[in-house]
């Protein structure tokens, strides 16, 4: 490693609360806190759980005059970002010429700004790669000293609207600005874990006492990235860098659903005749939800066979606490790739019988007003 | 008397007569988190000192098992196939992984007695 760990705004806190803390993208964050992953992933599905988020890369997006902030970040993303509301949020890739994934991210817009987060670990290069293309057309802010929370489960609302009254009728993939303890925070309607939430984007200053403050009501508790990861693979959501990388297209990926219907058609972002291609034609290799009979646990790496012959790999694999079984996601050819096809997991020189399944593991539990 | 030796892979066996009881230690069960799955080996199998012969899962990752003598397995703990978290909640007791008849008891003298592995543990920070 040799270069120093940062920190975010809940270091302190972190340390207080007794976390692992473990180095991750560069920066020092608590894999779990003393409960253990299954005690905060159930905490996550069945109260509210608060996560640090605020490695991640926030990034403000504003049009130069004569400019359209949208227009200029449509030619990095498939995805309809010109088609915003004021208020509402998107989930998008950063695509490459080949059409891969080089990091997928959440764009807000705020009517004024578009608003980013992109993966911690990519956000350096994510950040050289907009201001390349859009410095003539936008200013580009990194605000990567602002905290990020995630308040996610079953109880989130009832817990923010003590704070933020408005929050409880905001619709999934909205946002909107509130004052918090005197700070200005913008809040989302989204999350990583399949179920309601919210992130809140927070001075950085602020970041400490807000998440004191949500910890301190009775519902809340502190979750790791240990269940972090559990909770987002149970929803079937990619992990960049796992389940997404440069290699990945958004159509192996089973990211169709996020690619406007225009941008179909029209193109005008990186990769799109790839990407284009795949929809009429189908993309070589799909990714798919797979169900182990048993116990063993099929993690990432591990070759997905037929009749002995390696027709994909895992990328995503381990015990989910909801299901108290072991689940995985990976890649294999599109034409093994339908549902209910019967495949071996190759787990430690053993074949596991398994079986392709649709995602999400669990049902998504996103509040749609 | 049964005498509790520790290997530096964080397993413990526990020797009586000529039979040891091997499970991981309370440090190896903190490292891992919650146990959700452990794979033992079967009754009869033999194996050698240094062998990877369980598989321990964690939410996290795999991580492997090594018989700390060598010797025939004469019993796996049924009882974790239902209730992993037995190696979190009772590492040195109802945890346990597995029974094994020792080829050679002179191998014991090669592990740590409890001081020197809490010693050891100390060490790793």
């Amino acid at each position: 490693m040799g270069d120093t760990l940062k920190r975010t705004p809940l270091y302190d806190l972190h340390r207080e609360l007794g976390a692992r803390l473990v180095p991750f993208a560069g920066y020092e964050m608590p894999v779990q806190y003393p409960t253990g992953i299954l005690a905060e992933h159930a905490q996550t599905r069945t109260a509210a759980g608060l996560f640090d988020v605020s490695h991640m890369g926030q990034v403000r997006l504003t049009a130069k005059p004569g400019h359209d902030a949208a227009k200029a970040i449509e030619a990095l993303v498939p995805g309809d970002i010109t088609g915003l509301a004021p208020g509402q949020q998107r989930y998008t890739q950063l695509t490459n010429d080949a059409g891969g994934i080089l990091d997928d991210l959440m764009i807000t817009s705020t009517g004024d700004h578009l608003l980013m987060v992109f993966n911690a670990a990519c956000k350096d290069a994510d950040l050289a790669h907009v201001q390349k293309h859009l410095a003539a057309t936008c200013e580009i802010e990194p605000m990567f000293s602002r905290g990020l929370l995630a308040l996610q489960g079953p109880q989130a609302s009832q817990v923010l609207a003590r704070l933020a009254p408005q929050v409880a009728t905001m619709k999934f993939m909205t946002g909107a600005f509130f004052v918090i303890d005197g700070a200005r925070c913008y809040i989302t309607r989204s999350g990583y874990t399949g179920g309601d939430g919210f992130e809140i984007s927070t001075p950085n200053d602020a970041t400490d006492a807000i998440a004191r403050k949500l910890l301190a009501e009775p519902e809340v508790k502190p979750i790791g990235l240990g269940a972090r990861d559990s909770l987002r693979l149970e929803a079937g959501l990619c992990l960049y860098g796992h389940d997404i990388d440069t290699t990945t297209t958004p159509i192996e990926a089973g990211l169709l659903w996020s690619i406007g219907k225009e941008r179909r058609t029209q193109g005008g972002f990186p990769g799109a005749a790839v990407i284009q291609k795949q929809i009429a034609e189908g993309a070589p290799r799909k990714r798919v939800g797979l169900l182990p009979e048993g116990k063993a646990i099929a993690r990432e790496g591990a070759e997905i066979t037929v009749a002995g012959n390696v027709i994909g790999k895992v990328t995503s694999g381990g015990f989910a606490p909801t299901l108290g079984r072991a689940v995985a996601m990976g890649y294999v050819e599109r034409s093994h790739s339908a549902n209910g096809t019967k495949v071996d997991l190759v787990v430690r020189g053993k074949p596991v019988p398994a079986e392709i399944v649709p995602m999400p593991f669990v049902k998504n539990a996103y509040y749609r007003g | 008397m049964a005498d509790t030796r520790y290997s530096q892979e964080h397993e413990w066996i526990r020797v009586e007569g000529d039979v040891g009881t091997i499970g991981i230690t309370q440090y190896a069960q903190e490292q891992l988190g919650d146990v959700v799955f452990v794979d033992v080996p079967q009754a009869g199998r033999r194996v050698a000192k240094g062998e990877a012969c369980a598989v321990v899962e964690s939410v996290k990752a795999a991580s492997d098992i090594y018989a700390p003598v060598t010797g025939e397995v004469t019993e796996a703990n049924a009882a974790l196939a239902d209730a992993p978290g037995e190696v979190n909640a009772d590492p040195m007791g109802k945890g346990w992984f597995f029974k094994i008849r020792l080829s050679d008891k002179g191998e014991l003298s090669g592990l740590m007695d409890e001081a020197a592995y809490n010693a050891f543990v100390k060490t790793l920070g």
